[in-house]
C-alpha cells in the first residue's frame, strides 16, 4: 500500500520550513495542534492552581499561603480555566482539526483569519501572564470581576479584563470560521441531516459564540473605561446601578457556558455510536436540542443573580426559564442511553471517558436544578455547593469530554495507539478522585461554608480536608492518563485510518491525514451513522480494531 | 479543492463580523434602556444640551456617504474606475466631516465642564451624569467605528485605483461598505436617542 | 461552489431614491422632536430611526437581494438584542 505523506511532512503553504511551517500555517489541522499545546499548558497550570487552593483549604488559618494570594489564585485559576481552557478546548483543537474533514472538505472557510485566531488566541495568554507579573499583581476580583472591585481595586485589572477581551475575540473569530465553513464548503452530497452530530455541535456553538462574546467584550471595555475615567456608570453615587454591571456579565457568561458543554456533548454523541455497534438514537432530536441549548441559554442569564438585589419579578421569570433549558440536554442524555440499550458495546478508554461524563453532568445537571429554583437556591448561592455544581458539570462535563475527545481521536491526529489498561487506570482513579474532592463540597454548601472563603468555621474542616485528598487522587488519575498518552509517541505502536469501527469521514482518511485531508473523493454515507459496514467487517473476521 | 472564490461565503463571514459588531453596541443600548426608564427628565434636560443641528447635520452626511459608498460598488459593477474612486474619495472626505463635528461637539462641551468625572458632571444631578457617561462613551465607541471604517475605505480605495478591486472581484470593496453602513446605522439610532429625546 | 453569476446590481437611480427617503425621514424625526407628543416623542422617533434602519439594511446593504442564511440569521440577531434590553425590564421596570 502507498503510504500518503500526512500533513506533518506537507506544508501549507507549501514550501515553508522549519517553525515557519507551523507560525505560518494555513493547515487546520497544524493549528490544532498549536492549540493543543497552548491549552495543555494553561490547563496544567490552572489545575496546579487550584491544587494549591484546595491544599491551603485543608486546614483552617493559614496553611500554605495568605489571604491576598489565595484570593488572587482562585481569580487566576477561574480565568485561566474559563477562557483558556474550558472555552477554547474542544471547538479549538477538535473543531479544528475534524470539523473540516467530518464535512468532507480541505479545511475551513477562512485559513488565514484561522491562523489569525490562534495568534490572537496566545497573545491573550501572553496579557494574561504580563498581568501576573506587572503593575500591583494579579486581581482578586474573582473571574467575574464584579463592580465596584474591580473598578477600584488597585491590582492589573485593566491588563487582565483586555486578555480577556482579547481571548474572546478569538473565540469569536473561530465561531464565525465554523459557520462559514458548514454552510459553504461542506461535500455537495451532504445534506443538512447527514452532517455527523460533533459538527452540529461546533455550529450551535459557533452562534453562541458569535453573539454573546460581544457582550463580555462592551462589559470589560465598560470596566476599563470605569477604572480610567470614573464615569460612574455602575456607582450609584454617581447614579449608577451595579446590578446592570451584573446583567451584561451574565448575559455572556451564562450562554458562554453553553459554548463549553455543546461542543463536550458533540464529542459524546461520535462516541457512544461508535462503542455501542448502533446508529444514534434521536438523531434529529440532538440536532434540534443542541440549537434548542443555544437559544434558551440565552435567556436565563439572570438565574445567576437572584440574591443581587434584582426585582422578585425577574427573579420568578428567570427562574421559570431556566427550568425549560434543562429538557433540551435531558433530551440528549436519554438518546445516548437509547443508543446504548440493546447495543453490542465494546469498552475502550473513549467508551469509559464518556460514560463518566453522562453520570458527572447528569449530576452536575441535576443540581442545577436546585440551583435554578429560587427558594433553594437562597440556601446555597455563593456557597460550596454552587462551586461543586459547576465543577461537576465542567470538569465533570466539559474536563471528561476533553479526555474523551483526546483518547477518540488521539490515533487520527498522531497516527499512533496508546495503551488502554493504563488509561483505564487514569481514568478511574480520575472518576474516583473527582468526586471525593466535589461531593464533599456539595454537603459544605448545603451546610453553608461560603465560596471563596480564605479561611472557616471549624465544623468544615473535614469535609474541606477530604475534598483536598480528592483533589490529589483526581491530578493523580490526570497526570497518569496525560503520561500514557504521551507514553505512545515513545511506544510508537501505528494505529490504522479506523482503529474503532466509526463511521464519520474522518475515519475514512489515514492516520494521520495528508494535507488536503482526502485521498478519495470522500463517500457521503445517508446516514452518518451506518453501521452496517463495520459489521459486515467483523462478520468477516477483521477485527474493528486493534485490541492492546 | 477551491475552484474560485465564494463571495457569498466570504459575505455570509463579513455579516457574522456585523453581529458580533451590533451586540457589542447592542450591550450599550441595554444600559441606556435601563438609565433612560429611571431617569427620563434628566435625559430630557441632558438632550437639550445636545445641539440637534449638528447632530441632523451629523446624521445627513453619514447616510450621504452611505449613498455614495453604496454607488461606488454599482460603479465598480459598471466598470466605472474613476466615479467608483470619486464616490469612495467624497464617502472618506464624509467621514473626516463627521469626525470634525464630533471633535467641536465634544470640544463645546468640555468647555462647558461637561466631560466624565468632572466638576458638573459629579456634583450635579446624577441622572445628568448618566446621560453624558453614556452619550461620551457610545459616541466615542461609534467614532472609534467611524475611523476604522474610514481605514477600511482607504484601503479599497487604493485597491480600486490599483485594479484589484474588478467588477468580477469586488469582495473586499462590499464589505468595507457592508461595515460603514453599520456605522451609519448604530448612528440612525444615537441621533434620536441623545438628540431627540426632548 | 458559488456559481459566478452576475451579482446583482443597484442602480444609482434607485440608490438616490433610497437616500432621498432616508433624508426626508430624517427631517420628520427632527421637526416632530419640536412637538410635544409627551410620552410618545421617543416611541415615534424610534420608530422614524427603525424605518430609516431597515431601507439602509434592505437597500445600501443589499440585504433584500440575500439568501436565507444572512436573512434569518440577521432576525436571529436582532431578536437576541431585543431579549437582552427587553428582559432587563422584568428587572428594571419592577424594582
Amino acid at each position: 500500500m502507498i503510504k500518503t505523506e500526512s500533513f506533518y511532512d506537507t506544508p501549507a503553504p507549501a514550501g515553508l520550513t522549519g517553525i515557519k511551517a507551523w507560525l505560518l500555517t494555513h493547515d487546520h489541522k497544524r493549528l490544532a495542534l498549536m492549540y493543543m499545546w497552548a491549552i495543555l499548558f494553561w490547563f496544567v497550570i490552572a489545575m496546579m492552581f487550584g491544587l494549591l487552593l484546595r491544599t491551603e483549604l485543608m486546614s483552617q488559618g493559614r496553611t500554605i499561603m495568605g489571604p491576598e494570594v489565595y484570593n488572587s489564585l482562585f481569580t487566576l485559576h477561574g480565568v485561566i480555566m474559563i477562557f483558556l481552557f474550558v472555552i477554547p478546548a474542544i471547538p479549538a483543537i477538535f473543531g479544528n482539526f475534524f470539523l473540516p474533514i467530518q464535512l468532507g472538505t480541505d479545511d475551513v472557510f477562512f485559513p488565514r483569519l484561522n491562523l489569525f485566531s490562534w495568534y490572537l488566541f496566545m497573545f491573550g495568554g501572553v496579557f494574561a501572564l504580563i498581568s501576573l507579573f506587572t503593575g500591583e499583581g494579579f486581581p482578586d476580583t474573582g473571574w467575574t470581576f464584579y463592580v465596584p472591585f474591580s473598578v477600584e481595586a488597585n491590582s492589573n485589572v485593566s491588563v487582565t479584563v483586555m486578555a480577556a477581551f482579547i481571548l474572546g475575540m478569538s473565540s469569536m473569530l473561530t465561531g464565525l470560521n465554523f459557520i462559514t465553513t458548514f454552510h459553504r464548503m461542506r461535500d455537495k452530497n451532504m445534506g443538512l441531516m447527514q452532517i455527523p452530530l460533533f459538527t452540529w455541535s461546533l455550529y450551535a456553538t459557533a452562534w453562541v459564540q458569535i453573539l454573546a462574546t460581544p457582550v463580555i467584550s462592551i462589559t470589560l471595555v465598560l470596566v476599563v473605561v470605569e477604572r480610567l475615567f470614573s464615569i460612574g456608570l455602575f456607582e450609584p453615587d454617581k447614579g449608577g446601578d451595579p446590578i446592570l454591571y451584573q446583567h451584561l456579565f451574565w448575559m455572556y457568561s451564562h450562554p458562554a457556558v453553553y459554548i463549553m458543554i455543546l461542543p463536550g456533548m458533540g464529542v459524546i454523541s461520535e462516541i457512544i455510536p461508535v462503542f455501542s455497534r448502533k446508529s444514534i438514537f434521536g438523531y434529529k432530536a440532538i440536532v434540534w436540542s443542541s440549537m434548542g441549548i443555544a437559544v434558551a441559554g440565552s435567556l436565563v442569564w439572570a438565574h445567576h443573580m437572584y440574591t443581587s438585589g434584582m426585582s422578585d419579578v425577574s427573579v420568578f421569570v428567570f427562574s421559570l426559564l431556566t427550568f425549560l433549558v434543562a429538557i433540551p440536554s435531558a433530551v440528549k442524555v436519554f438518546s445516548w442511553i437509547a443508543t446504548m440499550h440493546k447495543g453490542s458495546i465494546e469498552m475502550t478508554p473513549p467508551l469509559l471517558l464518556a460514560l463518566i461524563f453522562i453520570y458527572l453532568f447528569s449530576v452536575g445537571g441535576l443540581t442545577g436544578l436546585v440551583l435554578g429554583a429560587v427558594g433553594t437556591d437562597i440556601h446555597v448561592h455563593d456557597t460550596h455547593f454552587v462551586v461543586s455544581h459547576f465543577h461537576f458539570v465542567m470538569f465533570g462535563g466539559t474536563g471528561f469530554a476533553f479526555f474523551a475527545a483526546l483518547h477518540f481521536w488521539w490515533p487520527k491526529m498522531f497516527g499512533i495507539m496508546y495503551e488502554f489498561k493504563n488509561a483505564y487506570i487514569g481514568a478511574v482513579l480520575t472518576a474516583i478522585g473527582f468526586l471525593f474532592h466535589y461531593v464533599p463540597m456539595f454537603i459544605l454548601g448545603l451546610q453553608g461554608m461560603p465560596r471563596r472563603y480564605y479561611d472557616y468555621l471549624p465544623k468544615y474542616e473535614t469535609g474541606n480536608f477530604l475534598a483536598g485528598f480528592g483533589g490529589y487522587l483526581l491530578c493523580l488519575g490526570i497526570l497518569i492518563m496525560f503520561v500514557n498518552l504521551f507514553m505512545s509517541f515513545k511506544r510508537r505502536i501505528p494505529a490504522p485510518s479506523d482503529p474503532w469501527g466509526a463511521t464519520t469521514l474522518e475515519w475514512t482518511v489515514p492516520s494521520p491525514p495528508p494535507v488536503h485531508n482526502f485521498v478519495k473523493k470522500p463517500q457521503i454515507k445517508e446516514f452518518p451513522y451506518d453501521f452496517s459496514e463495520v459489521g459486515k467487517r467483523e462478520k468477516n473476521g477483521e477485527k474493528a480494531r486493534k485490541i492492546l | 479543492m477551491s475552484t474560485g472564490i465564494d463571495k457569498t461565503g466570504i459575505k455570509i463571514g463579513m455579516w457574522l463580523f456585523l453581529y458580533s459588531e451590533i451586540i457589542l453596541f447592542g450591550g450599550l443600548f441595554v444600559l441606556y434602556a435601563a438609565y433612560f426608564y429611571k431617569y427620563p427628565e434628566f435625559f430630557s434636560e441632558g438632550g437639550k444640551e445636545l445641539n440637534r443641528v449638528i447632530g441632523a447635520v451629523n446624521t445627513v452626511v453619514l447616510l450621504v456617504s452611505s449613498f455614495t459608498v453604496a454607488a461606488s460598488i454599482t460603479a465598480v459593477q459598471r466598470k466605472a474606475k474613476k466615479q467608483a474612486i470619486g464616490l469612495l474619495i467624497f464617502s472618506i472626505f464624509c467621514g473626516v466631516v463627521f469626525l470634525v463635528n464630533k471633535y467641536f461637539e465634544w470640544g463645546a462641551k468640555f468647555h462647558h465642564d461637561i466631560y466624565p468625572n468632572s466638576e458638573t458632571l459629579v456634583s450635579g444631578e446624577v441622572g445628568l451624569n448618566i446621560f453624558f457617561g453614556l452619550y461620551y462613551v457610545i459616541t466615542g465607541l461609534h467614532g472609534l467605528h467611524v475611523i476604522i471604517g474610514m481605514i477600511l475605505l482607504s484601503i479599497s480605495l487604493v485597491l480600486v485605483m490599483a485594479g484589484k478591486v474588478t467588477e468580477s472581484k469586488y469582495s473586499m470593496l462590499e464589505n468595507a461598505g457592508l461595515y460603514w453602513h453599520l456605522v451609519d446605522l448604530i448612528w440612525i439610532f444615537v441621533f434620536p436617542l441623545f438628540y431627540l429625546v426632548l | 461552489m458559488d456559481s459566478q453569476k452576475n451579482n446583482h446590481i443597484l442602480s444609482y437611480t434607485t440608490l438616490a431614491l433610497v437616500l432621498g427617503l432616508l433624508l426626508v425621514l430624517t427631517g420628520v424625526t427632527v421637526g416632530v422632536s419640536y412637538i410635544d407628543l409627551g410620552f410618545f416623542n421617543v416611541p415615534v422617533a424610534l420608530a422614524i430611526a427603525c424605518t430609516k434602519v431597515t431601507f439602509v439594511l434592505l437597500f445600501f446593504m443589499h440585504l433584500r437581494y440575500e439568501g436565507p442564511i444572512i436573512n434569518f440569521s440577521f432576525i436571529g440577531t436582532i431578536s437576541f438584542l431585543l431579549i437582552m434590553i427587553g428582559f432587563i425590564f422584568f428587572d428594571v421596570a419592577f424594582r
